[in-house]
C-alpha cells in the first residue's frame, strides 16, 4: 500500500530569508521605483503618440529607437564599463512591463535585446567579443537572436541551417524564420548546426554582422499583431563567419539557447503582463463613464464581477512574474516559475483584451479606441519564445521530477 | 564664474491625482497617495542643470524639507542632473504646518551656509499655489529677485530673466546674487535616464534640522477647515439675446 508521504518542495518551502522582514512580494527597491517612473512618464510623452501609427504602417519609427537608446533602456544589465546601465534583471522586467502597457511591440524590441542578447554577450562572450560589441548594444545598435526556421519551430534542435569549417572560419548557408528586430540589427546572434552527425550538440552560435556578404534579409512578415516589430526571413548563402566569432563553445549552442530562454521567458511574461494592465487601465475607465439605463455600466453587477475576475488574474500574472524575477536574481532555481509567468500572463493578456473590448462595446471594436490593437497584439504571447504547450511540458517534467522517490 | 546653485524642491501631491478632502476638514488625503516633485520644481531643476551644462555654474545643490520621503524627491533632482541633496528633516506638528516663511528662512541660511550665488526656484506649490517663497527668500537675504522666469541668461556677474506678467514679457537685469522663481515655459524638464537613475545612487544627501540653521519653525498662519470646492452647477441653454438678458438681470448678475 502507498503510505502518505509529506513532500516538500525545497526551493520555495525552505528557502532561508536572510532579512529581518518577509516584505510582500511587490516591495521594490528606490532604484526600480524610480526607473519605472521614469520609463513611465518617457513611454507616455515619447513613444505614445507614435503608436498608432507605426501599428498601421507595420514599421517601428526611427525616433523611438534611438530615444530607447538615450534613455539607457537597451543596455540595463550591461556594465557601466561598457556603456551601459548598470542595473538588474528586475529592472529589466519593469521596464518591459512599463513600455508594453503603452506598445508591446517596442517592449518586444527592448526585451530580446535586454533579456537574450545583452545577455548572452554578458555571459558567454570573450573579452574581445564584450569590447567590439556591448557598448554598440548598449548605445545604438539592435540585436537579433535567430534560431527558429521555417522547417523547426518548437523542435528548435532539428534546425537545419549548417556551418562548415574552414581553417579559422566557417560557411554558414540555410535560412532563418520568424527573426524579430531583423530590420534594425546590426548583429545577429545565428544558431546553426556546426557537426550535424552529433545532432543537436552539434549546434553553435556566431556572431554575425548585419553587413556580411550572403546574409539577406527578406521581407517582413505582414502581422496580426506586433506589427511594429519587424519579423522577418534570413537567408543565409555562404555566408564566411570567423571562428572568433563563435559565442561560446562549439557544439554548446543548444544549452545556451535553452539557459537563456528560461530569462527570455519572464522578459515575455512582463510584456504580456504590461499589455493586459494597459489595455485594462484603457477600459475600465470608460465602464464608469458610460451611462446605460440611468447608471454607469461599471455599476452593473455582471460587469463588476467580469471586471473583478479580470483584476484578480492580473494580479496573479504579476505576482508570478516578479516572484519568478526575483527568484532568479537570488540564484535560486526557477524554471518551472519562468514556465508558470509566461504561460499565466499570456493566456490572462488573451483573457482580458478580449474583455476589455466587450466592455467598451462598439468603439471597443474600432480603431479610434487603443482597446483592439492590444487584442491583436496579445496573440503572439502563447505562441512565440515557447508555446503554451511547450511550457506546460516543460514544467510537468519537473514536477515529474520534483516527486521522484 | 558662479560657483554654487541652490536649487528647492518639493514634495507633493501628483498632478494627475484627484485630490480628496479629509471627511474632519482638516486638509487633504495624503496617505497612500502619489506623491512627486512639484512641476515648477523640476522646471527649476532642469535649468540649474542647464547652467552646469553651459559650465556657467560649478555645482547645483538641491533641497527639500520635510520627512524622510522627501528623500525620494532629493533623489529625483539628483538623477537630473544635481550634484548633491540637502535633506532639511522637518516632521510632525512642523511639517503640518510648515509654509513658504519657514522655508525661506532655511533656504537663506543655506544659501549663506553654501555660499551660494543663485537660488532657482518653481514659482509657486501646486498644493499651497503660495507663490511667496521665493519672494521672502530674496527679502530675507536682501538680494534681488527674477520671479516667474520664462528666460534665464547669466551675464558674467548679471543675470538677464525675462518675466511673465499680466501685460506681457518683461526683461530685467539683476546683479548676483539672485533669486529666480521658474515660470512654465522657462524650459521642458528632462526624464531621468536609467543611468542617471544609478548614477543618482551614489550622490551624497546631507541631513539636518531646522535648528542647525537656527530657524524658528513657528508658524503664523493657522488653517481653521479645508472644503471641496462648490459642485458645478447645471447650465441653463437659452433661445434668443432677450432671453439670455432676461434671465441675467434675474439672477442678479446684471
Amino acid at each position: 500500500p502507498m503510505s502518505s508521504r509529506t513532500v516538500t518542495n525545497i526551493a520555495t518551502e525552505q528557502a532561508v530569508n536572510t532579512g529581518p522582514m518577509f516584505p510582500p512580494l511587490q516591495t521594490y527597491s528606490e532604484e526600480e521605483t524610480m526607473m519605472r517612473e521614469a520609463v513611465k512618464k518617457y513611454a507616455q510623452e515619447r513613444i505614445a503618440p507614435f503608436v498608432s501609427k507605426m501599428d498601421e504602417n507595420s514599421s517601428m519609427d526611427t525616433e523611438v529607437i534611438s530615444s530607447l537608446f538615450e534613455q539607457g533602456l537597451m543596455g540595463i544589465e550591461i556594465g557601466t564599463e561598457y556603456g551601459g546601465t548598470g542595473s538588474s534583471f528586475f529592472s529589466s522586467i519593469l521596464v518591459i512591463e512599463e513600455l508594453a502597457k503603452v506598445d508591446p511591440s517596442v517592449a518586444v524590441l527592448c526585451d530580446i535585446q535586454n533579456t537574450l542578447i545583452n545577455t548572452l554577450l554578458m555571459n558567454l562572450g570573450t573579452e574581445e567579443q564584450k569590447e567590439k560589441y556591448l557598448m554598440s548594444l548598449a548605445t545604438d545598435m539592435v540585436g537579433s537572436f535567430c534560431l527558429s526556421e521555417a522547417g523547426s519551430g518548437s523542435d528548435a534542435f532539428s534546425l537545419k541551417t549548417k556551418a562548415e569549417k574552414h581553417k579559422d572560419y566557417y560557411i554558414i548557408n540555410g535560412s532563418k524564420m520568424w527573426i524579430s528586430n531583423a530590420e534594425q540589427a546590426g548583429i545577429f546572434l545565428v544558431m546553426a548546426n556546426a557537426d550535424p552527425s552529433a545532432g543537436y550538440r552539434g549546434i553553435t552560435c556566431f556572431i554575425v554582422e548585419q553587413n556580411t556578404a550572403g546574409l539577406q534579409i527578406g521581407k517582413k512578415e505582414n502581422k496580426l499583431g506586433l506589427r511594429a516589430s519587424s519579423t522577418c526571413p534570413l537567408t543565409f548563402d555562404n555566408v564566411q563567419v570567423h571562428e572568433k566569432n563563435i559565442l561560446g563553445k562549439v557544439g554548446q549552442g543548444y544549452k545556451y539557447a535553452i539557459g537563456m530562454l528560461n530569462g527570455g521567458r519572464i522578459g515575455i511574461a512582463a510584456q504580456m503582463l504590461g499589455l493586459a494592465q494597459g489595455c485594462f487601465d484603457h477600459a475600465v475607465p470608460y465602464t464608469k463613464q458610460r451611462v446605460q439605463f440611468g447608471k454607469r455600466i461599471f455599476d452593473f453587477q455582471g460587469m463588476q464581477h467580469q471586471i473583478a475576475h479580470v483584476a484578480t488574474q492580473l494580479e496573479a500574472a504579476r505576482l508570478l512574474t516578479y516572484n519568478a524575477a526575483r527568484l532568479k536574481e537570488a540564484g535560486r532555481p526557477f524554471i518551472k516559475e519562468a514556465c508558470m509567468a509566461k504561460y499565466f500572463a499570456s493566456e490572462v493578456a488573451t483573457l482580458t483584451t478580449s474583455k476589455c473590448i466587450e466592455w467598451m462595446g462598439g468603439v471597443g471594436f474600432t480603431k479610434d479606441y487603443p482597446i483592439e490593437k492590444y487584442y491583436r497584439d496579445c496573440k503572439i504571447g502563447t505562441i512565440y519564445e515557447g508555446t503554451t504547450n511547450i511550457q506546460l511540458t516543460t514544467m510537468a517534467k519537473l514536477i515529474d521530477q520534483e516527486y521522484d522517490s | 564664474m558662479t560657483a554654487r546653485v541652490l536649487v528647492g524642491v518639493k514634495r507633493v501631491i501628483d498632478y494627475a491625482v484627484k485630490i480628496r478632502v479629509k471627511p474632519d476638514n482638516t486638509g487633504v488625503v495624503t496617505d497612500g497617495v502619489k506623491h512627486s516633485m512639484n512641476p515648477f520644481c523640476e522646471i527649476a531643476v532642469e535649468e540649474a542643470v542647464r547652467l552646469k551644462e553651459k559650465k556657467l555654474v560649478q555645482e547645483v545643490v538641491a533641497v527639500s524639507c520635510g520627512p524622510q520621503q522627501v528623500q525620494e524627491t532629493i533623489r529625483t533632482a539628483l538623477a537630473m542632473g544635481a550634484d548633491r541633496g540637502i535633506h532639511v528633516e522637518v516632521s510632525g506638528k512642523d511639517y503640518d504646518s510648515l509654509g513658504p516663511l519657514q522655508v525661506s528662512k532655511i533656504l537663506a541660511a543655506l544659501a549663506k551656509k553654501e555660499e551660494a550665488s543663485l537660488i532657482i526656484l518653481g514659482k509657486q506649490a501646486i498644493d499651497d499655489d503660495c507663490n511667496q517663497t521665493g519672494q521672502m527668500t530674496a527679502a530675507l537675504l536682501d538680494w534681488p529677485q527674477g520671479t516667474f522666469a520664462s528666460e534665464l541668461v547669466i551675464e558674467g556677474d548679471k543675470v538677464k530673466v525675462v518675466r511673465e506678467i499680466d501685460g506681457g514679457l518683461e526683461t530685467i537685469k539683476l546683479n548676483m546674487p539672485v533669486v529666480v522663481t521658474a515660470d512654465l515655459r522657462l524650459n521642458t524638464p528632462r526624464y531621468a535616464t536609467l543611468p542617471n537613475i544609478m548614477k543618482a545612487k551614489k550622490k551624497k544627501i546631507a541631513n539636518m534640522k531646522p535648528g542647525d540653521l537656527g530657524v524658528d519653525m513657528t508658524s503664523r498662519v493657522e488653517v481653521l477647515r479645508v472644503d471641496e470646492p462648490p459642485q458645478r452647477q447645471a447650465g441653463v441653454k437659452v433661445e434668443s439675446v432677450e432671453d439670455l438678458v432676461s434671465k441675467l438681470k434675474e439672477a442678479g448678475r446684471i
